[in-house]
Order: C-alpha cells, then sequence, then structure tokens
C-alpha cells in the first residue's frame, strides 16, 4: 500500500486498528477466564497489560508514515478556527500582509516582464546578434557598431553555425492609399521572420529572390499599421502602396504585437533590393543582425566562426575592414534604463513587505504569549516540542497564503494602472502579465515571509518549564519576549526611515533639479519633426528650397515669431555625437575628444531663447562655398581652448559623411565664429553626469549637396509662438503641406512637455517611494501601538501595585513612553545607517540624484518620531488610567 | 516468578520477524508465543508490539490479511514478505555474531590479553 493509498483509506485503517487491538484484548480477556478469573478482573488485567488503547492507537498511527499529512490538514483546520476565533487581529494580519504581498507582486510582475522573460520568440535562447568591432571604436561614447552591408552578405553566405537576417531602420512617406502618413521602416532580409521563427498573420514572408537588387518590390504591413491604415481589411493583401515614391505590393501582414527590437515597425521591405550607396559600402555599418544558432551549433562555435570569417574580410578589404572582427552575443530585449528603477523600486517594496512580516510577527507573538497555557497544556498531554513548532508554523503559512492569496488579488487589479502610470512607456509592457511564474513567486514569497513571522512565536512556543508556565498562566511577560517585541518595533522603525529618508532625499532633488536652468527657454516652443515630400528628397536641387519654403510659410502664420529648422534638439531628442581636432595632425578616433554636433538655421537661437555670449551666431552668407563656421557653448570652448579667446580659433572634424570637408581625405579647418550657453541637452536631470556635454552649432545651408537628403530626414522644425503652442499645431500642417500635399509633420510636441519628461522617472520614483514610505510609516504605527498595547496590557497589575504605592498617573505614562522612546531611538540609529547605505545606492541609479544630506533626515526622523510617539500615546493613557484595585484583583 | 529482562534496543523486530516466519500468526498469538518460548524472560510490552507490527508492514517486511480464526473469529494475519525473510536472515546473522563477540569478552580472564 503506498502512502497516498494509506491516506485515502485512513478510514478503514482506523476500523482495522480498533478492530485488532479488540480483538487482541478479547483473546486475553477470555484467555485469562479460562484461567480461573472472575470476567471483570480478566478485562482489568488485560488492558492493563496492553496499556491505554488510545496510546497505543496513537503509537501505531505514528508508525504508519503519513502522520505529518494527517496532522497537516488538522493543523490547518485548527489555524482556520484559531483565525476565526480572533477575526480583529485576523483581518489586520491578513489586509497587512495583503498590501505588502500585493505591491511586492505588483513589482516583481513588472519585473519579470521587463527583465527576467525570454524575447518573445519561440526558442528565444538560441537567438543571437552579431556585431561589428573596430578597435579605434570608441564604444564608450558611440555605443556596439552594427555591420555594414556587404559584410553581412558575406557572413551570411559563409557561416555554418548561424542563419542569419539583416535589419535596418529607416523612416518614409506613405503617400498611397489615403492621407500621407509618415511611417516607421523596417527594412529587412527575407529570412527574417523565418528566423526568429514568427508566422505572419496574413500572406507570406519575402522571398528570397526578392531581396536582391532588382526584386519585385513587395511590402509587409505592421499589425497595428494594418489596422490604423487599412481598416484591418484582408483587401489589403495585393493592393498596393506608395512608399516615397516607390510602388509596393502588399505581399503579407505581420502578427499582433510582432515587434523588433521592442518597437512595432509600420511597414517592412526588402533590404536587398535597397541599393543605397551606403548599403555598398564596407565602411558604414547600418545593418542590424538577428540570428539563430542552427541545430547543434554553440554560442562559442559561432563566436569562432565568425571570428574567422572576420579576419578573412580584414585580408580582402584592408582599407575598410582592417582591424575589424565581429562578436556574436545572445540576443537581449532592448530595455534602456529601466533596469535600475525597476531594482530600486523592487528594493522599496521588499522593505514594505518585511515590515508587514515583522507587524505579523509581534502579532502572532503576543497571541503566542497569551496561548502559553493552551501550549503548555498540550505540551503537558504529551505533544512534542516539534509537533508544537509545526503547529505555529502551519498556522502563519495559512496565514500568509491567505494574505498571499489577497496580494494577488489586488495586484491583479494595480498592475494595468501601474504599467500605464510608468513615465513614457515601459519597455516590454505587453509582457508584462500575472502569469504562473508570477503567482509561483507570490506563493513562495508568502511562504518565506510567513516562516519568518511564524519563527519566533514558533520557537518560544514551550520554551519554559511547563507547570510554572500552567501555575503563571498568561500574566507575566518572560525577559525573552520583551526583547523579542522591542526588536521588531526597532526593526520595523528603522525600515521605516529608510523608506522616509529615501522618500525625502527624492523630494529635495526633483526640487532642486526642477529648478535647474535648462539653458534653454522651454515656454512656448512647439518642436515637430517633419518630412519633406518624398518627390523633394529624391531632387537634391530641390530640398534648399523646399526648406526654405516652410521656414517662410510657418513664419507668416500668426502666432508665430520664429522659426528654426534644426536635427536634434535639446532633451534628449537624438544626438549626434563626433570626434573634433584642435589641430590640423588628427589623432585616431579613440583619442579624440568629443562633442555633440547640432545642425540649424540662423533663428534658431532666438527660437530656443539661448543667450548668446560671444562673437555671433549663423546669417544668411554662411552657405556652401564659403567659409565653414561653427559656433560652441561655453563648456566645448572651455573643454577646447580653455581660458583662451576661441573666437577665430579652428577646430578640425573628421569622420565619415562629414558635413565640415569638401572632398578628399584631411577635414577641412573650420572657424570658430561665435559662443553661446550651454543647453542641457540630456534632460535636467542628467546633464551633469552626461559623458559628452559640450556642443556644437554649424550652419544646415553649409551641408554640402550629397548629404542634404539624409540629412533632411533627420531635420525638426522648432517654432516660438507668442499663443499656446498646441493650438497652432493644426495650421501649421497646413501650411507646410507642400504642393502634393504629402509633407507630414509627426512627433508634434512641446519643449515643455520634453523638459518635464525629462524628470519623469524621478518624479514617478518620488511618488512612489512616498506611497511606500507612507505606508511603512503607518504600518510602523501600527507595530508600536499593538507592541506597546500589549507589553502595557501585560504589566497592568505592576502599573496597579505602582499606583497603590503613590505612582501619579503622569508617572505611569511617562514609564510607558520611556519604554517606546528607548525602541525608537535605537530604530532611528539603525534606520539612519541603512538610510545611508540606501542613499549612495539612490545617488548610483538616479540621474541627478543629491547626495544624502541632513534636511532629509532633519525633516523625516521628526516625522517618523512624532507618528510613533502617538502610537504610544494610546498605550501609555490607557496604562495611566488603570485603577489599582482592579488591578490587584487580577493578580 | 523468574526475572525478567529488557529487551535490548531493536531486538523486538528481531524476535517479531523469527516468530512471523513460522507461519502466519496474530498479534495475541505473537505475544504468547514470545513469552512461552523465552520461558517468560522475554516480556513484550504489549503496547509496543502493535507499533511495531505496523512499522514492520510500513517498511515491507510484513503482510497481513484478515482471515477466521480457529474459534471462528476474524483477526489480522501477519505473514513474512520475501523482503521481510532477508531482513530476517541479515538481522539474525548479526545477532549471532555479536552475541559471540560480547561472549568471548566476557569469557576473558582477569589477566588481560593473551
Amino acid at each position: 500500500m503506498s502512502w497516498w493509498q494509506r491516506l485515502w483509506r485512513r478510514r478503514q485503517m482506523e476500523e482495522h486498528l480498533e478492530k485488532e487491538l479488540r480483538f487482541h484484548l478479547d483473546q486475553h480477556v477470555s484467555e485469562l477466564i479460562a484461567q480461573g478469573h472472575n470476567p471483570e478482573e480478566a478485562r482489568r488485567q488485560a488492558t492493563l497489560a496492553l496499556g491505554g488503547p488510545e496510546q497505543v492507537k496513537e503509537y501505531c498511527r505514528d508508525s504508519r508514515g503519513t502522520r505529518w499529512l494527517e496532522d497537516f490538514s488538522q493543523d490547518i483546520r485548527f489555524a482556520l478556527r484559531m483565525l476565526r476565533k480572533n477575526p480583529g487581529s485576523a483581518a489586520v494580519a491578513l489586509l497587512t500582509l495583503a498590501l505588502g504581498t500585493g505591491a511586492t507582486t505588483v513589482m516583481f510582475t513588472v519585473v519579470d516582464g521587463v527583465l527576467l522573460k525570454p524575447l518573445p520568440y519561440p526558442e528565444a535562447h538560441e537567438l543571437v546578434t552579431v556585431r561589428g568591432h573596430t578597435e579605434t571604436w570608441n564604444t564608450k561614447i558611440f555605443g556596439e557598431q552594427n555591420v555594414a552591408y556587404p559584410d553581412f552578405l558575406d557572413c551570411k553566405r559563409d557561416s555554418r553555425s548561424l542563419e542569419m537576417a539583416g535589419t535596418l531602420y529607416d523612416g518614409g512617406t506613405v503617400s498611397e492609399p489615403g492621407p500621407p502618413e509618415y511611417v516607421d521602416l523596417r527594412e529587412i532580409s527575407s529570412g527574417l521572420f523565418s528566423v526568429l521563427r514568427v508566422n505572419l498573420a496574413h500572406g507570406r514572408a519575402f522571398l528570397p529572390e526578392e531581396d536582391l537588387p532588382g526584386g519585385a518590390p513587395a511590402m509587409i504591413l505592421g499589425y497595428s499599421f494594418w489596422q490604423r491604415h487599412f481598416g484591418g481589411r484582408p483587401e489589403a493583401l495585393g493592393m498596393s502602396v506608395v512608399l516615397d515614391q516607390k510602388r509596393y505590393t502588399v505581399i503579407g501582414i505581420a502578427p499582433a504585437d510582432f515587434r523588433l527590437y521592442g518597437n512595432e515597425p509600420d511597414v517592412y521591405t526588402p533590404i536587398g533590393q535597397d541599393t543605397a550607396a551606403y548599403l555598398q559600402n564596407r565602411s558604414a555599418h547600418p545593418t542590424g543582425v538577428v540570428a539563430r544558432l542552427r541545430p547543434g551549433a554553440t554560442l562559442a562555435n559561432a563566436q569562432s566562426e565568425l571570428a574567422l570569417i572576420g579576419r578573412h574580410l580584414s585580408e580582402e578589404y584592408a582599407d575598410t575592414n582592417g582591424g575589424r572582427t565581429f562578436a556574436v552575443e545572445p540576443l537581449r530585449p532592448e530595455i534602456g534604463d529601466v533596469r535600475s528603477t525597476l531594482w530600486l523600486l523592487m528594493g522599496a517594496v521588499s522593505l514594505v513587505l518585511l515590515i508587514a512580516c515583522v507587524n505579523v510577527a509581534s502579532l502572532l507573538l503576543a497571541r503566542a504569549v497569551s496561548r502559553d497555557r493552551e501550549l503548555s497544556m498540550r505540551a503537558a498531554l504529551g505533544a512534542s516540542r516539534s509537533r508544537l513548532v509545526r503547529q505555529c508554523l502551519t498556522e502563519s503559512a495559512v496565514l500568509a497564503l491567505s494574505g498571499g492569496a489577497l496580494g494577488i488579488l489586488l495586484a491583479n487589479i494595480g498592475i494595468r494602472p501601474f504599467v500605464a502610470l510608468w513615465p513614457g512607456s515601459l519597455p516590454r509592457a505587453q509582457e508584462v502579465h500575472l502569469d504562473w511564474r508570477v503567482m509561483l513567486f507570490t506563493i513562495s514569497v508568502s511562504l518565506l515571509s510567513g516562516l519568518l513571522f511564524g519563527l519566533a512565536p514558533a520557537l518560544r512556543s514551550p520554551a519554559h518549564g511547563l507547570e510554572q508556565a500552567l501555575r503563571a498562566g498568561a500574566r507575566t511577560v518572560s525577559g525573552t519576549a520583551r526583547r523579542l517585541h522591542s526588536a521588531f518595533v526597532i526593526s520595523e522603525i528603522a525600515l521605516a526611515v529608510v523608506l522616509l529618508v529615501a522618500a525625502g532625499m527624492l523630494g529635495r532633488t526633483l526640487l532642486l533639479l526642477s529648478s535647474l536652468d535648462p539653458g534653454v527657454n522651454v515656454s512656448n516652443v512647439l518642436v515637430t519633426r517633419m518630412a519633406l515630400s518624398p518627390a523633394t528628397l529624391a531632387d537634391p536641387g530641390r530640398i534648399r528650397p523646399a526648406w526654405q519654403d516652410v521656414l517662410t510659410r510657418a513664419s507668416r502664420l500668426p502666432g508665430v515669431q520664429s522659426v528654426a529648422i534644426v536635427d536634434t534638439f535639446p532633451m534628449r531628442e537624438g544626438n549626434n555625437q563626433i570626434g573634433y581636432s584642435i589641430s590640423a595632425d588628427i589623432p585616431p578616433e579613440n583619442q579624440q575628444p568629443t562633442t555633440l554636433a547640432t545642425s540649424v538655421t540662423p533663428d534658431y537661437l532666438k527660437v530656443m531663447g539661448i543667450p548668446l555670449h560671444r562673437g555671433r551666431f549663423f546669417d544668411d552668407q554662411d552657405r556652401i562655398g564659403n567659409q565653414l563656421v561653427v559656433v560652441i557653448d561655453d563648456v566645448l570652448a572651455k573643454q577646447a581652448f580653455g581660458t583662451q579667446d576661441p573666437i577665430g580659433k579652428h577646430l578640425w572634424i573628421p569622420g565619415m559623411a562629414s558635413p565640415f570637408s569638401s572632398g578628399g581625405n584631411a577635414p577641412d579647418a573650420v572657424l570658430v565664429v561665435g559662443v553661446v550657453g550651454h543647453v542641457r541637452h540630456w534632460g535636467l536631470a542628467a546633464d551633469d553626469q552626461a559623458q559628452v556635454r559640450a556642443q556644437l552649432y554649424y550652419n544646415f545651408a553649409q551641408v554640402p549637396d550629397p548629404l542634404l537628403p539624409r540629412w533632411s530626414q533627420l531635420m525638426s522644425v522648432a517654432v516660438r509662438t507668442n499663443v499656446a503652442p498646441l493650438s497652432l499645431v493644426e495650421s501649421l500642417r497646413q501650411q507646410v503641406r507642400g504642393a502634393a500635399g504629402d509633407q507630414v509633420l509627426y512627433e508634434v510636441r512641446t519643449l515643455d512637455q520634453l523638459a518635464s519628461g525629462t524628470l519623469a522617472r524621478q518624479r514617478f520614483l518620488l511618488l512612489l517611494f512616498g506611497i511606500f514610505a507612507g505606508l511603512a510609516l503607518l504600518l510602523a504605527c501600527i507595530g508600536i501601538y499593538g507592541v506597546l498595547a500589549y507589553l502595557t496590557g501585560q504589566r497592568v497589575p505592576e502599573i496597579g501595585v505602582r499606583m497603590a504605592l503613590g505612582a501619579r498617573p503622569a508617572d505611569v505614562m511617562w514609564l510607558v513612553l520611556r519604554q517606546s522612546l528607548g525602541m525608537i531611538f535605537i530604530g532611528v540609529g539603525v534606520g539612519v545607517l541603512g538610510a545611508l547605505a540606501a542613499g549612495s545606492l539612490l545617488r548610483h541609479s538616479v540621474e541627478g540624484m543629491q547626495p544624502a544630506d541632513p534636511s532629509a533626515f532633519a525633516i523625516m526622523i521628526p516625522v517618523l518620531i512624532f507618528a510613533a510617539l502617538f502610537a504610544s500615546f494610546v498605550p501609555a493613557r490607557r496604562a495611566s488610567r488603570v485603577d489599582p484595585m482592579t488591578a490587584l484583583r487580577q493578580e | 516468578m523468574t526475572e525478567k529482562s529488557d529487551l535490548p534496543q531493536g531486538t523486538l523486530d528481531l524476535l517479531i520477524l523469527k516468530v512471523v516466519a513460522l507461519g502466519p500468526v496474530h498479534g495475541y498469538a505473537i505475544a504468547q508465543r514470545l513469552q512461552q518460548v523465552s520461558r517468560d524472560v522475554v516480556q513484550v510490552p504489549q503496547g509496543s508490539l502493535y507499533p511495531a507490527l505496523h512499522r514492520l508492514e510500513n517498511r515491507g517486511l510484513l503482510t497481513a490479511d484478515w482471515k477466521d480464526t480457529d474459534t471462528g473469529r476474524e483477526a489480522k494475519f501477519y505473514r513474512l514478505t520475501r523482503k521481510g525473510r532477508a531482513q530476517l536472515e541479515m538481522e539474525a546473522a548479526s545477532w549471532e555474531r555479536l552475541t559471540a563477540a560480547v561472549g568471548l569478552i566476557l569469557k576473558m580472564s582477569d589477566g588481560g590479553v593473551q
């Protein structure tokens, strides 16, 4: 019989046991009678010989091996009964736990979805990416490199271990059918969907023959774009779409929620059909690579194989590929900089959970102490110590799991609003779900916390002499219990201090950052990206007049003060980092100092309200053919020229496709004509710590003709208005539509929105830390109240004696308050140390975070002390009203 | 009345296995037989007989069926399983070895090691 059968047939087994023992007794009795005893005496002797039938049965049950399970169900029933018997304290404990686990579950759901889950493709562990690497490349500043398209094709052809597909990030204007719309375009290899093992929602993927120059123009639509632009109609398949003047046939629709590098592109075209020059050039590296390990291949195989291919290529094409290697890495989700925010919040929420556990522990301990009599009675009746510990732990486990279940319920309600509240958009938000992984986590956390808060009460259960406990009853508190209670209160206060101070530091940081000067006048500026007509872009001769036309028309709008076009604008909206040299003798790339470069039109300073410190800004004389000029900011002036006057000095700016070289290999010298104020390009918070802060402006009019189409794809329009900026959007849109009506604005925002967006993370953290700190404070106060009420309650007889001997109510109150003050001060002391540690953690992970300063402590700690004293005041007052006679009679 | 001895730890299981090896037998008879064969030297505490039986059954050394006795009452009869027989042989052998060794030591002369 297996153990579960034994468990299942418990009733039958009990009957058999009963029958077996009865048989034994009867046999013995009849034998004794046969020996001449009278029946009554015989039964007495037989029973004596066998021992107490119930005890024998109990021993037999013990030897069955299913004892623990039977006990377990018994314990659970008992625990539920105990909870029902004390509905008040059960409700407090449950609610505390539900809040703690609920908040933890929400945070973990987000952490799991964003940081822990694999990419949402089948067999995602086989997916890798290939990156190019040149020794002279400054990875720290410019990031990892992609791969040149010809190199990609060679790798793809030669690799035995990888199935590879290339992707190219691009954009364009869809002008037919429907109203013109600027779309997010990905040029992809024909194999992309099969490498990812993703099936299209409708239609088919690109064929290899479509992925070649001159192939039939085919297009795949993104699911959302299909819904938005085609109303999700299946007839979209086979329709023709005009993208940047080229007519494509729709052959497939990507599945819903299909994402590439975290974004859902609008349309896909075959990369092989693109004949752009930079795709034929081995020194341009635009191609992103997605690859899958072939069956049997390992990452190490792929790495050595690609390294070999890289070596061959660098020998064959020494001028472009010299010193260039390829690295194979696992493909990871793109999650930006949310990692530290998430772990910070997870940490904060764990502190709240810890406080909740401590609270429940002190609640249970108080109950355990008053149950001493019951537990001693059980011990006296033969329950072993381990049995009692087990029973106590079962009770707390039941409590913890019920709390956890409630917590999951709360989390289920809270998770969507939380994700929606996330500043900006949470990466991988669509993968954030409360699923079995989260459930498993919450259940383990609940059980762990149950163990945590149940251990102290459980371990003390049959702690001291039984008869002493039975005699004294539950009236005195042993020293251990009091010390434990104090330890609980101290740790609660310490944890609350950590959270409060962290919230205080965040609040102060936010105040400080919001008061920083961004370097531009952020009010009343509209910024919008703009796509010129595809026909214009195709004809470089028409580009300059088209932009001039946009400037003229926009400036004629009523409400517009000044207009400029610009490629990257402040508050992190794009950046172009370049290396420069202060002499014609140019150092290698990774030793060049760097600066941000921005291409602007002359009115840019007026639009942005950037102060001109020295020299001049651009004018109409700065055009192609004249001296190349730049304007630099304070930071670059100091970085490049120290204390010298930068006006009239020269800079040399090397690099591919540079607007600063008129041909040949050596860059031309550019003349510094002006110095302007520094702009906090990286946002209010991040700019001080940014790696590249220096800024350089050059005139869009001096961008050479061959670069104009590329530059024009990047330009934005910035407008200073004297009315509310967003009210101008529609008229501006109409005004700049162009002759063919296919010039579109997209990503329309105000500079104000962008500036406050750069503080969104700090604001969000402050909000949550504020909530957590408030919660912690509340829980800590409840804990202090509970513990003091309990401890004071136990001291009623002592207080009675004191009062009978002449103590005044004020003395009694002081007695109680002194006890709590002791705990509060130790707690604050420990908490301050913890807060200092937490502060340095925050500084490492939050941009612009101010160091832990006395003011955060000076404000937050009194708040806590007052709250804690308030919580202890109630029991103290109650103690002072003890009637000595009643108290003494209790004894 | 003869002097009684306490059973050394773990011997009860061995004795039960030995008695049961002689043929299917119920709990009461086991107690009787142990007492008789040992000429009342071994007093099996009846309270620990049944837990021991259940433990051995649990370990798969014994198996039991309900059968009628000579007097027509239904009783639980224990039998040795194959595993139980092996265990009995093993434990008996080790018991022999142990008692022989203990005997040798006890017979040792006072002159020390010879």
